[in-house]
């Protein structure tokens, strides 16, 4: 056993060294680099800017992601440092103090959780670099801490939605149920809220809600939950495309037709969704712009040419009904 | 800890009654009854399971589909266990093994064939099966204490995945393909009978052959077991392996249902729920003496926990708690001490009525 132990512990050291080995020359390249380029940065007007990204959850962010990486390249002005946080709020925070050691121009990230993000923000702030939030935002009470964020307004999708459907089964006594997002996430709480203001009042009656997590899998099992539940559900109201997706699968299961039987509205409009609503088995869906790259370019430059920004820049989302993402699919680009 | 599970049946009792409750398998089977009860006195529909489409359609028919990943995750994790070890990889495995199939399905020029299907389960069964073996090398071999072992490739796991499918959540239409997950044969559903076919494979080669003393021998002591001649680096070896092997066919059953490769979300914390239902089913984390009809039940549980969240309309805030709770007295009511302390409580109140009745 103490054998075992201690080859253990060999093996945990030995991992730990190479890892540490291989953050510092990670960690030392970008600046290396940095200082090396540091003379030529008034000659070219290059803005170095630190972003560091959720992860890699869903479509939707890997769409953001490229977005983003097609925006801020050399060629349009911008030396972009990209970090990946594996949806873990102490990488972001390691990610953000790097850059600030680096001397980056402008810091962007968007934040995992609301919270908890005053003393790194505040190390932002000492060291004079401007931070601008994408996607989502964070809960903090001093507002000075960043410049501006970019993002949609996640009420206003659930508004959309829940507008759309009134205008459309108003009067027909319709029962909807509801696949919630992440229990706490922002587009969660707000497109719940959202949808809820915007069938108060008609007669589409919310008469069951819960979390699929914002997956297929548990998407469809929750759904199929209800579907035993419930011999009379019209409507489903799914945070994501993918829950409704995983939607569609119970309901089809049950012998049931998407589209027609159960009318199915979502959020989001990656592409598998464009191609199920195409298909007829979504009705309708509210787009949440992932292409927030020209916005963040366009924000990072003014920010450092020191002109006034917007604190809140609201990304313009659009609607698709069944015909419009016929027209729409073949161009989409993600 | 080890060897007082499965004793008590043994043991000389009273009664019937006495032998019923003392087996160890009478408290996860009566908390599985409790939830279903639960369940039916909610929603007396829950039991019930029609036909639908010339198969059997129903709640208890979601729990046997939905339990399948689960169960065979949940088959080669008490085997690991069994043996002293831990694989906490399992959940990352089901990933690749999805991302795999899914990936060669969609390259493949005639996606919708069963050749294509067949093919890229048997890349996928193959490639999860050298997983295994790999963590089996660095337990029994490299000698790497098991929960850091498979630690690497828990950790490493889902980064493979997301390599294989770029970062998107993949999706196919396979007919043959989605047979796995959401076919029917027989009126049953095919992840069912794949799993539980399974299941009764295994549980057949360890109680009807002396793999499964030799596996309890490894767990109880490996050295004196190695003494003793048996091959204890080939039995870890071979448990890692399978274990391997089966999250690979469970994350196949998971693509399939859904017919998706969600590299980041594919079993994500299945690992967890396995090593539950196996401690649910009465298999001690010590090692040693396993008990696979435990595990079966456990796994029931687990998936007809789930459905109840649904079917009682918990909010989602309380959702964990409301596991944690069930799974806590769960845990409760199996341990000896506790359920000593019950007993005595009842043999004080006992004897009050006699007295009165005479």
């Amino acid at each position: 056993m103490g054998r075992n132990f201690r080859r253990a512990g060999a093996a945990v050291l030995a991992a730990l060294t190479t890892t540490a080995l291989v953050a510092c020359s990670s960690e030392q390249a970008p600046q290396a680099e940095e200082n090396g380029g540091g003379g030529d940065d008034a000659a070219t007007e290059t803005i170095s800017i630190g972003f560091s990204q959720v992860g890699a959850e869903s479509g939707w962010r890997a769409a953001n992601t490229k977005s983003i990486q097609d925006t801020l390249t050399a060629e349009n002005g911008f030396d972009l440092k990209f970090s990946d946080a594996q949806q873990k709020q102490e990488n972001q925070i390691q990610a953000i103090r790097s850059y600030i050691q680096q001397g980056v121009d402008v810091i962007a990230f968007s934040p995992v959780v609301e919270t908890g993000w005053d003393a790194v923000l505040e190390e932002a702030k000492a060291a004079s670099i401007p931070v601008i939030l994408t996607d989502r935002a964070v809960d903090s009470e001093d507002e000075s801490l960043y410049e501006s964020f970019i993002g949609s307004d996640f009420v206003l999708e659930g508004e959309m939605a829940g507008d759309w459907a009134v205008e459309q089964y108003d009067g027909e006594g319709f029962k909807a149920v509801e696949l919630q997002g992440t229990t706490g996430a922002a587009p969660m709480i707000d497109r719940q809220q959202g949808f809820a203001d915007a069938i108060a009042g008609s007669d589409i009656e919310m008469i069951d809600s819960q979390t699929g997590n914002f997956t297929r899998t548990e998407g469809k099992q929750v759904m199929e939950g209800f579907l035993q539940k419930y011999d009379d559900i019209d409507l489903v109201f799914a945070h994501n495309d993918d829950m409704g997706l995983g939607a569609i699968e119970a309901i089809e299961a049950a012998g049931k037709v998407p589209g027609k039987d159960i009318k199915i509205i979502t959020v989001d409009a990656v592409k598998d969704g464009m191609q199920a609503l195409a298909d007829g088995k979504i009705n309708y869906i509210v787009e949440c712009n992932p292409l927030l790259g020209p916005d963040l370019a366009e924000i990072a430059k003014k920010v450092v040419a020191g002109e006034e920004v917007q604190k809140r820049i609201v990304v313009e989302d659009q609607a698709f009904d069944q015909e419009a993402a016929k027209e729409a699919l073949p161009d989409r680009q993600y | 800890m080890s060897a007082t599970s499965p004793a008590p049946s043994r043991a000389p009792s009273s009664g019937r009654l006495g032998t019923v409750v003392r087996h160890h398998l009478f408290w996860p089977v009566a908390a599985l009854v409790l939830l279903l009860a639960v369940n039916t006195v909610f929603r007396p529909s829950f039991l019930r399971v029609s036909i639908l489409d010339g198969h059997l359609f129903g709640s208890p028919i979601d729990i046997l589909r939905n339990c399948a990943p689960l169960m065979l995750v949940a088959l080669g994790m008490t085997l690991v266990i069994a043996t002293r070890g831990i694989d906490l990889s399992v959940g990352a495995v089901v990933a690749i093994a999805g991302a795999v199939a899914l990936t060669y399905i969609a390259r493949s020029p005639d996606p919708g064939s069963a050749g294509t299907a067949l093919t890229a389960m048997g890349i996928a069964l193959v490639l999860a099966l050298a997983l295994g073996t790999w963590n089996g090398f660095l337990v029994s071999v490299v000698g790497i204490q098991p929960i850091i072992a498979t630690l690497i490739l828990m950790t490493a796991g889902r980064g493979i995945a997301m390599l294989i499918t770029q970062g998107q959540i993949t999706t196919v239409t396979s007919a043959p393909f989605k047979t796995l997950g959401a076919g029917f044969w027989l009126g049953l559903p095919v992840a069912t009978l794949v799993a539980f076919g399974v299941f009764a494979l295994v549980a057949v080669l360890t109680r009807r052959t002396a793999l499964g003393m030799l596996v309890e021998a490894v767990g109880i002591n490996p050295s004196a077991s190695r003494l003793a001649g048996v091959q204890a680096r080939t039995i870890v070896w071979t448990v890692f392996a399978l274990s391997g092997l089966f999250s690979g066919l469970a994350g196949l059953v998971l693509a399939s249902n859904v017919m998706a490769a969600d590299a980041n979300n594919a079993g994500l914390f299945i690992e967890l729920d396995a090593i539950l239902a196996v401690v649910i089913g009465g298999t001690s984390l010590a090692g040693g003496k396993f008990s696979l009809s435990g595990t079966f039940v456990g796994v029931l549980i687990i998936a007809t926990l789930s459905l109840t969240v649904t079917n009682l309309g918990i909010s989602p805030l309380v959702t964990p708690l409301f596991k944690a709770l069930v799974v806590a007295a769960v845990t409760l009511l199996q341990s000896p001490v506790m359920r000593r302390k019950l007993a005595e409580r009842t043999r004080r109140v006992a004897p009050e009525p006699k007295v009165v009745a005479r």
